[in-house]
């Protein structure tokens, strides 16, 4: 008979009553709201608020699905709320952060200097898929790779914060945190009266300026940004659609994209038309067959020329995945230390590398006490929860990280905070994590606040929407 | 912008435009295959619905014989059917997602809710009352999202290819009721004045909306020419193939002075604008009304081919 393990994690610091020593300070103002209200009114704004999704179109696909099964993520009324000192030290983290890793990707693409420093083993960079050979000496515009990061963050303790995960290629979710916001404001206008949040529409706009920043040099005219997608049945399109939408440019598909007298041009009804900044969100492998993948029919043939010559700008840059390996991840405070000259202001998880003979005996012989992930897993894909996996999963996972310890890491399960939230016996505290947005261009930009994920499932710390989390709107306080 | 996205938007309002004339389709057959029996059998009405939609042979091969229950799940619901009003807006609402950047909220909105509740009607269990319910509702629909279109679009190309896909399909919707029936519009001996004749010129009218209007402009009973008169010369006429020509033109017009450049298609639209300008319906029936609504047909089918070459749809 299967036999479920109980979760032996330590009890979790939950945002809204600490350890139990009652309301912190932040929610002081949504507790008394919350005790004003019936469970049931909340439940009928939930429905409603659905509805809303549901007619906007807010949805994604799940790989796998037809078209008719467009799915919503789960909204939870609830806010997620960061007081103002909070976000100012996650603030100078972020940025020390993203500017690191946009000078690490600078020097493993130019002089590995800090491979010759013996900072960080050759064969990690250099054999990691990751790793893109033809970008090596290709100078990007403001030699910047990755221009929009999402940071997952997730806090365990008053002052405990940690850093689980960079999304350095296509992070996606800030059009959640977007819709989030606008419905939170038309529910419940009143709560906005109540609390100082700060505003955080300023992010296409954002967003657009830093597009324009890394645009090359073009004396006649403004440049030109085209936002790429796969295509309707991606899971992310609805976001695609949306941000293309909020910065009024063009939503092209590679088939709509062609490589003429040395620069990129999009098909429109007057004929070419020069594409100057192409906000992509296909992968590498899609981007041009000529260079990447030369199976593949998709993409745009001759784009990577354009852009070696520094005629187009592709952002993300091609090779930007680099710094988002999780092999990569464990040595991020030496990378943050080499570049930046200081230590890292936000912290790591403590990473076990498989590869690494100790560590493989050491995961290996506690894999029930520990998060267990595939190197290049993401999504929620590929990863075991030690605590609540039954023995059946833990022997299955074993065996699979005997047979390639080079493709997992491992981390301690942290007891990630909780947030009360919506479920069916009322309201409980689940599991969330935090996704701030990151935009690098001629400067930094982050708007204050990201996209927090929440685990739906009791004691469940897996917060993926492909594995059934929800989102909350996040609110950063003002002074 | 785009060529897919002038073509996407073409095509959404086309097939918004067909779903709509095909409700009215449906419910002037409707009409007639209720009415007592008159010499042959009121089924054959079917035929000629099954023809005007332009799709009598797919629905043959698939039924074989002529009954009100599948005509109208084939019209109406059968998914296999591309010209079925479910497949029509299932067509408008890829469409529309695909274009979001295009489309305003409201637009969006409307058709992603028509889409919505389309797909929670289950035709196995609808009773034979509620279809007049259901083909209002289309209708409905369908104004609905023109309304939002007319109210929050920009005036630039976004707006002028949608207005060409909405009067293109109208025009060869109109055109094809027309010379489904021509031939109870023409002088015959033997069923003049029948009860017959008023109930098929009453279904052309109906499959228009233009039953009432008829009156207040002809002031006068059903006759044959006017009704012809009426559906394509007339520029009060919404449905006319007149009227939806000035709007093609009107659209063509802005269309080039927005890209500063004419095409083609504009030259292919004006004359047949001054054709139906300078028509009259009694040379119009002397010289063979079959004649001249085919000649139509095939000319709005060139203009259609023409914006999409001109214009780079699938470049």
């Amino acid at each position: 008979m299967e036999q479920i393990r109980v979760a032996e994690l330590k009890p979790a610091f939950d945002e809204m009553n600490g350890f139990g020593q009652g309301v912190r300070e932040p929610y002081a103002a949504v507790a008394e709201w919350l005790k004003s209200l019936r469970v049931e009114d909340l439940r009928k704004k939930s429905a409603e608020a659905e509805l809303l999704f549901r007619r906007t179109g807010i949805t994604f696909a799940v790989y796998g699905d037809t078209e008719a099964a467009e799915r919503l993520i789960p909204f939870d009324m609830i806010p997620r709320i960061i007081a103002a000192a909070e976000w100012r030290r996650m603030t100078a983290g972020i940025e020390q952060r993203v500017k690191a890793l946009n000078a690490f990707m600078y020097d493993i693409y130019h002089r590995q200097e800090i491979i010759k420093a013996g900072r960080i083993p050759a064969e990690l960079v250099i054999q990691n898929s990751a790793f893109v050979p033809e970008m090596i000496g290709v100078e990007p515009a403001l030699g910047i790779y990755s221009h929009i990061i999402g940071i997952d963050i997730v806090r365990t303790g008053e002052n405990e914060f940690y850093v689980l995960e960079d999304n350095t290629r296509t992070p996606s979710g800030v059009s959640y945190m977007l819709e989030n916001r606008e419905t939170m404001m038309h529910m419940f206008p009143n709560l906005f009266a109540e609390n100082r949040v700060a505003p955080i529409e300023t992010y296409p706009d954002n967003l657009r300026k830093t597009l324009e920043s890394v645009a090359p040099e073009r004396l006649d005219d403004d440049p030109v940004i085209a936002v790429l997608t796969p295509g309707l049945y991606n899971s992310a399109y609805f976001e695609h659609a949306f941000l293309a939408d909020q910065m009024g440019v063009e939503l092209v598909e590679a088939p709509d994209l062609v490589v003429e007298d040395g620069v990129l041009n999009m098909k429109t009804t007057q004929g070419l038309c020069r594409v100057d900044v192409l906000y992509r969100r296909v992968d590498d492998a899609f981007l041009d067959p000529l260079t990447f993948n030369p199976e593949s029919v998709l993409g745009v043939p001759g784009l990577f020329d354009v852009y070696r010559a520094g005629n187009v700008t592709i952002v993300n840059a091609p090779g930007a995945g680099i710094a988002d390996d999780k092999a990569i991840y464990s040595y991020i405070p030496e990378i943050i230390e080499f570049y930046m000259g200081r230590p890292p202001i936000l912290k790591n998880v403590p990473t076990y590398n498989c590869r690494k003979a100790d560590a493989l005996k050491y995961v290996l012989e506690n894999m029930a006490d520990l998060v267990v992930k595939e190197v290049h897993g993401s999504g929620g894909y590929g990863m075991l929860v030690g605590p609540t996996a039954t023995k059946e999963e833990i022997e299955a996972f074993r065996a699979r990280v005997k047979a390639k310890p080079d493709n997992y890491i491992a981390q301690p399960t942290l007891s990630l905070s909780t947030c009360p939230t919506l479920v069916e016996d009322g309201i409980a505290p689940r599991h969330l994590d935090l996704r701030p947005f990151v935009l690098i261009g001629d400067e930094v930009r982050l708007v204050p606040g990201g996209l927090t994920r929440v685990a739906l499932r009791k004691g469940s710390l897996v917060v993926n929407s492909s594995q059934g989390g929800g989102t909350k709107d996040t609110w950063v306080l003002q002074d | 912008m785009l060529g897919r996205t002038a073509n996407d938007l073409f095509w959404l309002s086309r097939y918004v435009e067909r779903a709509e004339n095909m409700a009215r389709l449906i419910e002037a057959g409707y009409r007639i295959a209720l009415l007592p029996r008159v010499g042959e059998d009121g089924k054959q009405e079917w035929a000629s619905t099954l023809e005007s939609a332009g799709c009598a042979e797919q629905y043959y091969a698939k039924h074989g014989t002529l009954s009100t229950r599948n005509v109208v799940d084939f019209l109406l619901f059968d998914i296999t059917n591309s010209s079925s009003i479910h497949a029509c807006l299932a067509t408008a609402r890829r469409n529309a997602r695909a274009q979001r950047t295009a489309l305003t909220r409201e637009m969006w909105e409307s058709l992603n809710g028509s889409w919505l509740e389309f797909q929670s009607i289950r035709p196995e269990t609808l009773r034979p009352d509620a279809l007049p319910r259901i083909l209002d509702w289309i209708k409905e629909r369908s104004a609905a999202y023109r309304g939002a279109l007319l109210n929050t679009i920009l005036r630039n190309d976004t707006y002028y290819f949608s207005q060409l896909g909405t009067f293109l399909e109208r025009a060869d919707n109109t055109a094809r009721i027309l010379d489904v029936k021509y031939y109870v519009l023409l002088p015959s001996t033997s069923m003049i004045g029948s009860g017959v004749d008023n109930a098929q010129w009453e279904a052309i009218l109906r499959s228009v909306s233009a039953h009432r209007s008829y009156r207040w402009v002809y002031k006068d009973s059903y006759r044959s020419w006017r009704i012809a008169d009426y559906l394509i010369l007339n520029r009060a006429m919404p449905r006319s193939l007149r009227a939806c020509y000035s709007e093609i033109d009107n659209a063509l017009d802005d269309l080039s002075a927005l890209y500063g450049e004419e095409k083609p298609c504009l030259e292919t639209a004006k004359s047949t604008l001054a054709l139906l300008e300078k028509g009259d319906i009694d040379t119009i029936f002397q010289s063979g009304l079959h004649e001249f609504l085919l000649e139509f047909i095939g000319r709005n089918n060139r203009v259609a081919h023409e914006v999409s070459e001109a214009y780079h749809f699938n470049s």
